[in-house]
């Protein structure tokens, strides 16, 4: 599903990431975490192709194809999904009316037929139920005025209605309380199957413990320091970021 | 469709072509000579030839204005020519003769096939013949008394109204611009609603007969009568042409008592080329008169022109009465827009709306220049003014002038302006989420404009949309 080989890229010129590799397989959860500024979300923005970020080398492989080559759009309709950290408000637009957009041009490219007002509508009332939406925030411009738990749940709600193949979540976890975190990881659950992947970052372990993750991977200066299973989150809620800098001093 | 009627079209088009094409063509200049040739060829009456030649002479004494935030080199006046016949443009046999670009941007509108060979002077067949549609509406209105005809045929027909309210909302010493249009001006359209009629239809220079391109010195009168209701629709989204650099055009509304005039236009002459090169200089004079209990609704929508100055404005005259003034001007690559409107509230508890949103892309320059005067005697006046900006780019500016000056106590009074980025952020969040970015710009320019489209008549509001999009078109990335 998803190959990195040795990618190094940053932003605004400034390296960040130094020779990053990762590989994800279909259906997998893979959960990263690191300390803060160690690059997480450089890498997120970076699969994405955010603007500002660029890639100096290495190279990164979805479905077989040269992500780093396609304009963000055309990934966005091939499947990738990055929940932002920071989710951007975008005011006077509607945020169903947004929505529906966003589905019909993935739709559209994946040449399936475009769901009129009345479908989407039936699909979005679905899946706000997932994530305990209600429908007053559908006809509110899009993130305007949400508050931060609010702005994380509305892109864990876009997630469920766009059906990505792979859904990147950057620190959605930060900022929930506890009933929040339940939702988002609900939201993630429901979406798990063969079919999708998804890569979670996140800081803390919390969001772990609802959302079981196959694999665990240390970011740290730019690069997967350690990998492991679900167990290697728990260790890191024990011993902290720092026991792993040092293993790696140690070792190096 | 047999080849035979096409045939017929053809032909009868090429009849009207040998007989029109006689060119009739005052040198160019402007003095007393010409603005009595302009007359004397219109057959108009003594009265307003005197004045056309009280507006020369007094247009000979102003200075042309240089308040306004818009720069172009200095217009010679006397290098133009003042009077040419109406002359039929050489008909186009096929849409594949019309400029390809053109039609491009046609398309994207979604004008239909037969109204592009309109709009493009193809010569249309039998059954779309816009004339008999136009003269079909005609009979409609007629039965209503409702008057619907060009300037100069009411000049004829109806002399009376429009001597009594002709120059009455514009004096012919109002500005330069109008001014010049007062001596020189070449025909437009003429409209008066009776008393207690409403209007059936939206009334569009689209369907009034006998227009003969809109000229470059365009006058409008509209008269609705006590109690009466008229919806008027001015241009149309397609990208219009002319030859003409200068336009100035002067619309004068007219509500008695009790009347309601809606006007919405869309303006979208050619705004130059990429690099500033060409392009229309509209230099506008709007303004309507409201009596008691009336209300005049200006909305605007304003993408076109090298230079737009315009300020469609309300003399709320009458107590009780209303003005509104919804407006979106657009200004991408050099194009500059100095628009706003006046509100003058004179009678008693006047009321007026001014809601202003400014879009500014490439190195377009936009001015919103608004002023609200509430003199004495408007007792009890409300104004709610709103104006936003929008940006694209950082190479763009938009800058705000209310003025506003309040001489009666009792005013209330309410000002909002805002000026906000389309950022790369956001840009990169739509795309994120599949859209791409021209859509995603529309999608946050049409969020923006919601109030006004809001306001105009619906199948304008779709078009509308579309045209700021096409407009907008390789403003980003
Ligand atoms: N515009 C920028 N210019 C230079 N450095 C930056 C810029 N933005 C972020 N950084 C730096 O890049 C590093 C990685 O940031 P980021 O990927 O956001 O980390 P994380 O998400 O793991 O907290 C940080 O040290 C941060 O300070
Ligand atoms: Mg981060």
């Amino acid at each position: 599903m998803l190959e990195i080989k040795n990618l190094h890229a940053g932003i605004d010129g400034k390296e960040i990431l130094h020779g990053l590799t990762l590989s994800v397989g279909t259906g997998e959860v893979h959960a990263i975490m690191g300390p803060n500024g160690s690059g997480k979300s450089t890498l997120a923005n970076v699969l994405a192709g955010r603007p500002r970020y660029s890639v100096t080398a290495g190279s990164v492989t979805y479905e077989g194809k040269d992500l780093l080559s396609m304009p963000v759009e055309e990934r966005a309709r091939e499947g990738v999904f990055l929940a932002m950290q920071y989710p951007v408000e975008i005011p006077g637009v509607n945020n169903i009316y947004f929505l529906k957009a966003a589905l019909n041009s993935v739709r559209k490219h994946r040449g399936e037929e475009e769901l009129d007002a009345l479908e989407f509508l039936q699909l979005a009332r679905q899946k706000m139920k997932v994530v305990d939406l209600d429908e007053a925030f559908m006809n509110r411009a899009v993130n305007e005025g949400f508050s931060g738990g609010e702005k994380k749940r509305n892109e864990i709600f876009q997630m469920a209605v766009l059906d990505p193949k792979l859904a990147i979540l950057d620190e959605t976890d930060s900022g929930l309380d506890i009933d929040a975190l339940r939702i988002v990881a609900g939201g993630v659950n429901a979406l798990r199957s063969e079919k999708h992947s998804v890569l979670v970052i996140t800081h803390y372990q919390r969001l772990l413990s609802y959302l079981i993750p196959d694999f665990v991977h240390v970011l740290a200066n730019g690069r997967i320091v350690k990998s492991g299973g679900k167990e290697l989150a728990e260790e890191l809620e024990q011993k902290g970021y720092e026991w792993i800098e040092q293993e790696v001093a140690a070792g190096a | 469709m047999s080849n035979t009627i096409e045939q017929i079209a053809n032909q009868e088009y090429k009849y009207g072509f040998v007989t029109d094409i006689e060119s009739d063509v005052a040198p160019p200049g402007l003095n007393e000579d010409i603005v009595r040739l302009i007359s004397a060829k219109k057959d108009e009456p003594e009265w307003l030839l005197q004045w056309r030649l009280r507006s020369f002479r007094q247009w000979l004494t102003m200075k042309e204005p240089t308040w306004a935030n818009v720069h172009y080199p200095p217009i010679d006046y006397q290098a133009s020519r003042y009077y040419s016949a109406p002359k039929q443009k050489r008909a186009l046999n096929s849409l594949d003769e019309v400029d390809p670009e053109l039609r491009r941007t046609f398309e994207k509108l979604g004008i239909s096939l037969e109204e592009q060979k309109r709009l493009s002077g193809v010569a249309v067949d039998a059954v779309f013949d816009s004339v008999s549609v136009a003269t079909t509406f005609r009979v409609e209105l007629a039965k209503l008394g409702i008057i619907f005809c060009s300037f100069s045929e009411a000049v004829r027909e109806h002399p009376d109204l429009v001597r009594k309210y002709l120059g009455s909302v514009v004096p012919y010493t109002d500005n330069f611009f109008a001014t010049l249009n007062s001596a020189v001006f070449s025909d437009g359209s003429f409209c008066y609603i009776p008393k207690g009629v409403r209007c059936p239809m939206e009334l569009s220079t689209y369907f009034r007969i006998n227009t003969a391109g809109t000229g470059q010195f365009e006058r409008t009168l509209i008269i609705a009568d006590e109690g009466a209701y008229v919806s008027y629709l001015e241009g149309c989204t397609a990208p219009m042409r002319d030859e003409n650099q200068l336009h100035a055009a002067v619309v004068e509304l007219v509500a008695l008592d009790g009347a309601t005039i809606k006007y919405s236009t869309v303006q979208n002459w050619y705004p130059g080329d990429k690099e500033g090169k060409g392009g229309i200089y509209n230099f506008v004079t709007k303004r309507g008169k409201a009596f008691k209990g009336s209300k005049i609704s200006w909305t605007q929508v304003e993408t076109g022109s090298a230079i737009t100055w315009k300020y469609p404005s309300c003399i709320l005259q009458g107590d009780d009465s209303v003005g509104e003034f919804y407006s979106v001007a657009l200004t991408n690559n050099y194009q500059q827009a100095d628009t706003g409107t006046k509100m003058i509230h004179i009678g008693k508890n006047t009321r007026s709306t001014i809601v202003s949103k400014g879009i500014s892309a490439g190195h377009g320059q936009q001015t919103y220049r608004g002023a609200v005067k509430i003199l004495k005697s408007a007792v009890d006046a409300r104004n709610y003014s709103q104006c936003d900006s929008l940006l694209l780019g950082d190479k763009c500016g938009a800058h705000t002038f209310p003025y506003i000056e309040v001489r009666n106590p009792s005013a209330r009074m309410e000002h909002e302006a805002s000026t906000s980025k389309i950022g790369e952020d956001q840009l990169f969040y739509c795309q994120q989420r599949g859209i791409s970015a021209e859509d995603a710009v529309s999608m946050i320019v049409n969020g923006f404009c919601r109030e006004v489209f809001r306001e105009l008549p619906m199948e304008f509001a779709v078009e509308a949309q579309k045209l700021l999009s096409v407009s907008l078109e390789g403003s980003v990335g």
